[in-house]
């Protein structure tokens, strides 16, 4: 029981992480009506740029996740512009298949670049660890949550409260409407898709110090960033949240008893997701989306 | 629908030949062995074409039943000794149809969602049994791989017999192909890919088409993993199961013209061969992955419909202007 609790912590914890990454994937379905497959590529890519700005500049990681953000949302907007803006017919398919394209090629440069070695950024302090009423709760895993929820947070209170996210999130509802009342739906695409970037490379950042990771730990990402928003419901972010915390817990529960098979965990979900209600738990069906 | 025209049977006759030909006009095995990856890829690119091509279905797990059909020829000749080459070639044709038995329940679940949800959900099916494959140990030996038995073959014609077991499942699968374009079962699939919804309002049973395609495409991979497991004779998940494989096929199929039936081998015949060449050469870099993805970028922004359809258009545009041009000598002289 005790290790069973623990287990929830821990999913808890990592949980929020993950939401922070599939936050930026509700985000740009929600302004593209697109899966964005190279939001795992952004993520580890954001974990590199953290280990390099740690063992050569010796910064704190936890503090270069703020320039790093600031970088990768104009990557994002720069990628937008290059790849996905002239796409013209077929747009929702063909955008998904770039993403593929950008995650492979993003894999490629990784690779290139840092070699395939597996890295871990790991701070002084980084296997501290607070022990709160007999669990063990880790200090980088602490921080990565709380990290993880204010910026989730202020996701939500840019989206309602600025003009710019409100600009966003009419262009989400009815893009054609937006455009008469004189919202530039493009600029919104571009700056929703690169903070969809920003904060997939921040919680990067953070699961860097938490896992370690290479390259190709995108592709094992995409898998599980992908069963999040289908099991939250595309274009919810609650749900994205919400499922996000949902499957850490889950997976974690099933590697306390089970350690080889805590990856399945999340396609369990996925497929039990779809058999009963495909359009996600808290999605709208998709006949009425598109 | 289409008809068996002079052009086409001609075509297919001059393919095929020089294909034939090809291992005994140039023996060397290196040459032979490139050659058998660009008709593995070929066969890939056709079957892929059936569901992703004609109905307009991004199908990303496809992959999966390549990886299981070598799985299923491997784990099934473990402790066997081969007397012959061409054994394991016939059980291929079992484990195909068995498979795509088995991939209809998965189409079944898979085609509750559409359009990109399809895509990528139908990915994470990729991604489930890599990790399935790499824990089931039991029956996989999970990431250490498990070997086929040798075929007693002299080592300079290893190549061989494997190209042309290759080269009669690209034939069959061609000729699946032509028969589904030139069938309702293909003005149906059409008919899905422009408009779902309206082809379902005028009668068309779309779900019962979509698992057809589904099923046959998912059919043929598996023969070709088969086919792959016994050549390369040693197997590992992250080679069964590669997401690299699965958007390679995308990327052929594209670049030669997807809803086309020549345009997916003309894709893989270009670009396969090149890959295996490069990495011969330049040893195995991840560059290769940098070169894909470019290579897509390309298509999508320059050549959007593919090589095929755009050579066609051209030449009979050409070949109009060039009509018009006869008539105004014609008329001059």
């Amino acid at each position: 029981m005790h290790l069973a609790l623990y287990g929830v912590i821990l999913g808890l914890l990592i949980g929020g992480v993950y939401a922070l990454m599939a936050s930026g994937l509700a985000l740009v379905w929600g302004v593209m009506r697109m899966i964005n497959l190279a939001q795992a590529a952004f993520v580890i890519l954001g974990a590199y740029l953290d280990y390099t700005a740690y063992t050569m500049l010796h910064v704190d990681p936890f503090v270069a996740i703020v320039p790093i953000a600031v970088l990768m949302f104009a990557l994002g907007v720069g990628i937008y512009y290059l790849f996905f803006r002239p796409l013209k017919a077929e747009r929702q398919t063909l955008s998904t298949l770039v993403s593929y394209a950008l995650l492979l090629a993003g894999v490629g440069v990784l690779g290139a670049v840092y070699s395939t070695n597996v890295r871990f950024i790991s701070p002084a302090y980084g296997l501290q660890s607070w022990t709160v009423i007999g669990f063990q709760l880790p200090v980088v895993e602490v921080y990565g949550f709380v990290i993880s929820a204010a910026l989730v947070g202020g996701l939500f209170w840019f989206l309602s409260s600025s003009r710019l996210g409100r600009a966003i999130r009419a262009a989400t509802q009815n893009p054609t409407a937006a455009t008469l009342l004189g919202v530039k739906t493009e600029w919104v695409g571009a700056v929703g898709f690169g903070i969809g970037t920003a904060t997939g490379a921040a919680a990067g950042g953070l699961y860097g110090m938490i896992y370690s990771f290479n390259p190709n730990s995108s592709l094992d990402l995409v898998g599980i960033l992908l069963s999040i928003v289908v099991v939250g419901g595309f274009g919810s972010l609650g749900g994205a949240i919400a499922a996000a915390v949902g499957l850490g817990v889950t997976s974690s529960l099933v590697f306390v008893y089970a350690p080889v098979w805590s990856g399945l965990g999340f396609y369990g979900i996925l497929v039990a997701v779809l058999l009963f209600r495909p359009q996600g738990l808290w999605g709208v069906p998709q006949w009425r989306v598109e | 629908m289409r008809q068996v025209t002079g052009w086409g049977a001609g075509r297919a006759v001059v393919v095929f030949g020089t294909l034939l030909a090809l291992p005994f006009i140039f023996s060397q095995d290196w040459v032979v062995d490139i050659a058998f990856f660009g008709l593995m890829y070929a066969v890939l690119a056709v079957a892929w074409n059936l569901i992703g091509g004609y109905a307009g279905y991004i199908w990303l797990g496809f992959i999966t039943f390549f990886g299981l059909g070598a799985y299923a020829l491997t784990i099934s000749f473990q402790h066997v000794v081969l007397t012959s080459v061409w054994s394991p070639f016939l059980v291929i044709i079992p484990i195909g149809l068995g498979l795509a038995a088995l991939s209809i329940p998965v189409a079944l679940l898979l085609l509750r969602v559409r359009g990109a949800t399809f895509a990528v959900v139908s990915l994470a099916v990729l991604f489930l049994a890599e990790i399935c494959a790499s824990n089931w140990t039991t029956i996989t030996n999970g990431a250490e791989g498990m070997g086929m038995p040798t075929p007693p073959i002299a080592a300079s014609l290893f190549s061989r017999p494997f190209y042309l077991a290759m080269l009669c499942l690209l034939a069959v699968v061609l000729l699946f192909s032509w028969y589904v374009l030139r069938s309702r079962l293909g003005l149906m699939l059409f008919a899905i890919r422009a408009d779902e919804e309206r082809a379902r309002g005028l009668g068309v049973p779309t779900t019962t088409i979509k698992v057809v395609a589904f099923a046959a495409s998912c059919g043929f991979a598996a023969m070709a993993g088969g086919i792959w497991a016994y050549y390369v004779g040693f197997i590992f998940p992250i080679f069964a199961f590669s997401a690299n494989t699965m958007f390679a096929t995308v990327m052929m199929v594209y670049l030669g013209g997807r809803g086309t039936l020549w345009g997916p081998l003309v894709g893989a015949l270009l670009v396969a061969p090149a890959q295996e060449y490069l990495a011969y050469t330049l040893g195995n870099s991840q560059l290769y992955l940098i070169a894909y993805a470019a290579v897509f970028l390309l298509v999508i922004r320059f050549l959007p419909r593919g090589i095929v359809p755009t050579v066609h258009d051209s030449w009979v545009r050409r070949r109009a202007r060039g009509a018009v041009g006869g008539s105004e000598r014609l008329v001059s002289t």
